[in-house]
């Protein structure tokens, strides 16, 4: 982990018809940093990973990614941001209509730089990324074919293919058994270590986040009310953050 | 009495009048700035065009068969009976075939459309094509309305053309005519002003079936509610565009033609 800041947020704020969702968050992320985020649900821990990204607008406040400032950016900043970012949806948004094969290249088809590449040398980096999550096997498989375990591992090896040097990863153990939720845990420290990326984890679940995180963030009412190592955090009298601690 | 529920609709009718416009510009500005996607688009052509063929192909037959059948009494008592043929066939390329085929469309493929792109979008995948920077309205809007603007005119020729042997079955069940005066009979008062404007409007119904029910998809909400919403809303709203742009087209056509 370095002092490099590579995620800078700043009094954030977002409200969906009237109802204050994220009240002034300030955040930042170091490079080669996992940070995780603790909440509830629907207290907006993904509505701050979508303001990151710009799949939401923030209503108020700064947003720094890469050294670009993502509240007024040009499309060419926002296309340039976006293809340094990793982002592993709940589900692993997995596409329908392609087998697992088709879908880790169809990022990388459309990217400028890794479409120089031919195709055989883009099948072989889609086999060793899905070698690196365990799912070589299904390789030829269709989405709906998978659990969802095997889905969100397809969808790291998707997101590994454009090489990204932050990854978000949004509930990544919601819905797995106690196996999986170890299992997922330990491949995104294993990803950390290999790629020398950086991450942003979102979830509800203490064990995932003592697993990954080097610091974890609790958001409650649309505020950070701590902010630690989990050692520190547990010992951290405030209810909400004790709630997760149980 | 101002009754807040009409406010709200008319607001929302009015967004999604805005919301189409902005999506038309959307669609030109990417089909000439952005990669096109050809495996798509001939992907796209596949599942609208030759999927919809029996669907097309039963339709039309039973079409031409039952106008026969219910005109050729009422032309008998007339003594016209030999305008049978033409008749059948100059009302089935002009005004019904692009409209029922049109319908058909709208209820296949446009639904089809609408909940594909709204169940992509519940689940995230849409998102994840746009974090990717895929550029998702490229891969996933611009091939489907291209193939219903390209696909959908073809359809019509060739629903066209078994209406016309079904009317010649409803004919020859009756008479013994032969194909070839059959065929003689129904093109003898057929001109090209007939089928141009019929071609010209069915490749509108077409373009504006798949920005609609692309719209319809592509902004969904509200979960699975919301899928079956977006294939509801994309067929409803495409059926009565297809009706309003038959008048404009049959306005147009007098005015010019006529």
């Amino acid at each position: 982990m370095t002092n490099n800041l590579i995620v800078h947020i700043s009094d954030l704020k977002k409200a969906f018809s009237g109802s204050v969702v994220l009240d002034g968050i300030t955040m930042e992320l170091h490079e080669g940093e996992n940070l995780v985020i603790l909440g509830q649900s629907g207290t907006g821990k993904s509505v701050i990973m979508k303001c990151i990204v710009k799949l939401m607008e923030a209503d108020e406040g700064q947003i720094n990614v890469f050294g670009t400032e993502m509240t007024n950016c040009s499309a060419k900043e926002l296309s340039s941001v976006r293809s340094r970012i990793g982002y592993l949806f709940q589900e692993g948004a997995l596409y329908d209509s392609m087998n697992v094969r088709e879908n880790l290249l169809f990022p990388v088809l459309r990217n400028k730089e890794s479409r120089k590449k031919s195709i055989k040398e883009l099948t072989e980096l889609a086999e060793f990324h899905l070698e690196n999550v365990g799912l070589i096997e299904a390789i030829d498989m269709m989405p709906a074919e998978l659990s969802g375990g095997m889905k969100k591992r397809a969808g790291l090896a998707r997101t590994l293919m454009l090489s990204p040097e932050l990854i978000i990863y949004d509930e990544p153990t919601t819905g797995l058994d106690p196996y999986r939720t170890e299992a997922i845990s330990d491949l995104i420290v294993q990803i950390q270590e290999k790629y020398n990326t950086s991450s942003l984890i979102i979830t509800h679940d203490i064990k995932c986040a003592k697993i990954t995180g080097n610091r974890l963030t609790v958001l409650h009412d649309g505020k950070l009310i701590a902010n630690g190592s989990f050692e520190s955090l547990s010992g951290d009298k405030q209810p909400e953050v004790q709630l997760f601690f149980k | 009495m101002k009754d807040p529920r009409i406010i709200q609709q008319t607001k929302h009718l009015l967004l999604d009048i805005a919301g189409i416009a902005s999506f038309v510009v959307l669609f030109f500005k990417h089909l000439f700035t952005r990669r096109f996607e050809g495996k798509e688009f001939i992907n796209q052509c596949y599942r609208a065009g030759y999927q919809s063929l029996l669907l097309i192909s039963v339709t039309a037959v039973i079409l031409g068969l039952v106008l026969t059948i219910q005109i050729r009494p009422i032309l008998a008592d007339l003594g016209a009976e030999a305008w049978l043929p033409n008749m059948v066939f100059i009302s089935v390329v002009t005004e019904m075939g692009p409209v029922i085929f049109s319908l058909l469309f709208a209820g296949k493929v446009g639904s089809g459309i609408g909940a594909e792109l709204a169940s992509m979008r519940v689940t995230e995948q849409i998102d994840a094509m746009e974090v990717s920077d895929t550029y998702p309205f490229n891969y996933l809007v611009v091939t489907r309305v291209m193939a219903a603007t390209i696909v959908l005119p073809l359809l019509v020729f060739y629903g066209d053309f078994l209406a016309f042997i079904g009317s010649f079955i409803g004919l020859k069940a009756y008479s013994e005519i032969s194909f070839p005066l059959f065929f003689s009979r129904a093109f003898s008062e057929f001109y090209f002003r007939d089928i141009f404007p019929a071609t010209i409007k069915t490749i509108f119904f077409g373009y504006f079936i798949g920005i609609i029910s692309s719209y319809m998809g592509y902004f969904s909400s509200k979960g699975t509610e919301g899928v079956g919403k977006s294939a509801n809303a994309a067929v409803v709203a495409s059926s009565l565009v297809v009706f309003m742009l038959d008048l404009l087209a049959v306005q147009i056509t007098d005015l010019l033609l006529f």
